[in-house]
């Protein structure tokens, strides 16, 4: 019987190419835009090279300060506010403190190269998961001696040298000076906004005054708490240690906010901060927003879709009428109009699936941000696809229901042939 | 090419069988109605069909005639009154036990088919088999091949209703009807879409059918020539039987 019904959907769909193909079409592509938001949502967030363990880490890297008169400063932390209040945290297993990178000039022969260029310190290493094409990372005693040492992605190495292979030992001048390169890692996607670089080199040898007491500055704090569980520890000490910070200029200077926040939640500060003033995270405006747009995005294909259904029933009175004649309970017929739907969803599903691979490998291989490698999202594709056949099958039932419960006499007499 | 029907049954078991009632309708009254209107389609009707006979029931257009048939084939629920069929009172039967009354004893002849365009010849002819539990596919294959085999239809099981004339679909809707070998054929006005060669050929595989396998067939017509055919005619003015 599941097969007939499959013929019958199939022959269905046939038959009416055009609404078929609007059908398809909203379902496939919302699909497709769906998946292509969370490949790029996962891919800033998710847990990917060189950030694996992102369910221990947190991060500081947004100095708050609100001043008396109602100003605001958003910067990132000085080096000497995270090495003073946060390198001595005692909850997180490590704490690295890095610079933000910055395009830097480089010259391969008449060639310039525009290397972005980050300083680190050991730890930066050691908490996130570079996989080295050879050689190593920069040491404890490197930044202690604030030796001229760097480690490069295999993109710059085959930029700069030619090759990937035997360049350790080599020298790379960066911004005219010379460094000797200690390490060769693959290229990490420009949106890891925390770890990516062309270049990274000991943030000893950085040209900045790492002791000036000023709190805004160019860096960022990389916490990597024990585990998973012990995140809100560790935020909690953070919270504390900030409370004793001292403003660098009481007078002017009302209070000042950094948080210890995962990746994302990091964003969501900032993106609501003009809602929230930096009170709260913003995770309580963050997400209804983006999970009420992605509920009225798959609304639409699903209102598409009642629509359809209702008429594509509603015309096929006389098929229902013939088969509660011949036998057919009114449980069988939303049955058989379910199976229909199902697989017309389904259909609509694989048709997204594949567009959102096509639009992922294109948009991965145009380049539009340095490194990016964009995948689908098995989990989300599973969700989106059950709430789009939970739509699909909501969407053909009232109308199989409504239909099934007509007297045969009356639904026969509903349409034509 | 000329349809056949084989005869299983002998005369004598028909000629025995001819008193029991296989359809009564008791005082049955049938009223449509809307927020102005109230219209009596059919004002307590007593008829009975007995088991094996051939009636015609004939009547002007709006008389009732349908709304009869598709009351027996409880495909509609009277306003008031009982039906029995086969000697079982159906009238407080619910949607589940109607379905499967239809689907074991009544087959139904339609005068605008009501195929389904989208499924072959076959497909549509194992239609009744599809909703009778215990019963596989080779099995409902077979039996449909059979009934088609009864109306000549054999060399056109894969062909779509739209690739076949008037006369070919009203075979394919008998051999639907005929598929699950009910007791009953309800026919409205089955010649009504057809010329008089096919219209012919159509009578004369209801006659056959009711002749050699016994089925008690009421036929709906406006045709005095076909309704003449039959062994009873029934005739029907303004929702009252008048002979």
């Amino acid at each position: 019987m599941l097969l007939s019904y499959l013929k019958l959907a199939w022959k269905v769909l046939l038959r009416r190419k055009f609404f078929t193909f609007i059908s398809l079409f909203g379902i496939s592509f919302t699909l497709m835009v769906l998946l292509v938001v969370v490949a790029f949502f996962d891919h800033a967030f998710g847990a990917h090279y060189p950030e694996t363990r992102i369910d221990r880490m947190v991060f500081a890297q947004f100095l708050h300060v609100k001043f008396k008169d109602g100003g605001n400063m958003n910067t990132p932390p000085s080096y000497h506010l995270l090495d003073k209040y946060v390198r001595p945290l005692r909850t997180p297993e490590r704490v690295a403190i890095a610079s933000n990178f910055h395009a830097t000039p480089s010259y391969v022969g008449n060639r310039k190269l525009d290397l972005d260029l980050r300083y680190t310190d050991a730890n930066f290493w050691q908490i996130l998961d570079f996989h080295f094409l050879e050689g190593k990372a920069i040491q404890e005693a490197d930044v202690k001696a604030a030796a001229r040492v760097a480690v490069i992605n295999q993109a710059t190495a085959r930029q700069y040298f030619g090759t990937d292979h035997g360049v350790v030992g080599r020298t790379i001048a960066v911004n005219q000076l010379g460094y000797r390169v200690t390490g060769v890692v693959e290229d990490v996607p420009a949106m890891r906004l925390a770890s990516y670089a062309d270049v990274w080199v000991p943030i000893t040898t950085s040209p900045d005054d790492l002791q000036k007491t000023d709190l805004n500055g160019d860096y960022l704090g990389i916490i990597l708490a024990k585990s998973a569980e012990d995140v809100p520890a560790v935020q909690a000490e953070f919270e504390q240690a900030m409370k004793r910070v001292p403003l660098t200029d009481p007078k002017t200077m009302d209070h000042l906010d950094l948080h210890a926040d995962k990746l994302f939640t990091a964003f969501a500060r900032q993106l609501t901060s003009p809602l929230t003033e930096y009170k709260s995270d913003g995770m309580e405006y963050l997400v209804p927003i983006l999970g009420g747009l992605a509920l009225l995005f798959m609304l639409l294909p699903a209102l598409n879709l009642v629509n359809i259904n209702v008429s594509r029933i509603m015309e096929r009175s006389s098929e229902i009428g013939v088969r509660k004649a011949f036998g057919a309970t009114g449980g069988k017929l939303v049955g058989q109009f379910l199976v229909e739907n199902i697989f017309l969803t389904l259909l609509g599903g694989v048709v997204g699936l594949v567009l959102a691979y096509i639009a992922l490998q294109v948009i991965s291989g145009a380049q539009l941000l340095a490194y990016a490698h964009f995948e689908l999202n098995g989990r989300i594709f599973a969700w989106a696809l059950l709430v789009t056949v939970f739509f699909g099958v909501l969407s053909g039932v009232y109308p199989a229901f409504k239909m099934s419960r007509l007297h045969p006499a009356q639904a026969l007499k509903g349409s034509g042939k | 090419m000329e349809p056949t029907l084989t005869a299983p049954h002998a005369t004598a078991d028909l000629i025995s069988r001819n008193n029991t009632p296989m359809i009564r309708l008791i005082d049955i009254e049938k009223v449509y109605q809307t927020d102005t209107i109230e219209t009596v389609a059919l004002n307590r009707v007593n008829l009975t069909i007995n088991r094996g006979e051939f009636v015609s029931v004939m009547g002007p257009s709006g008389c009732g005639k349908s709304t009869l048939l598709s009351l027996m084939g409880l495909l509609d629920e009277p306003s008031g009154g009982t039906i029995e069929i086969d000697g079982r009172a159906v009238t407080s039967y619910s949607d589940k036990e109607l379905a499967r009354v239809r689907n074991q004893k009544i087959g139904f002849i339609f005068q605008s088919f009501h195929l389904i365009n989208d499924l072959s010849v076959l497909d549509n002819v194992e239609l009744p088999l599809l909703y009778r539990a215990g019963t596989s596919g080779k099995e409902r294959r077979q039996l449909a091949l059979a009934a088609l085999e009864k109306v000549g239809l054999s060399a056109r099981t894969k062909h779509f209703p739209s690739q076949l004339s008037g006369g070919q679909r009203q075979r394919v809707a008998i051999a639907r009807a005929l598929a699950g070998t009910p007791e009953i054929i309800l026919a409205d006005e089955p010649t009504g879409n057809l010329d008089s060669v096919m219209g012919e050929e159509i009578m004369d595989l209801l006659l056959g059918l009711h002749r050699h396998e016994g089925t008690t067939i009421v036929m709906v017509t406006h045709d005095e020539n076909m309704a003449h055919k039959t062994e009873r005619l029934i005739r029907f003015f303004d929702g009252s039987q008048v002979s």
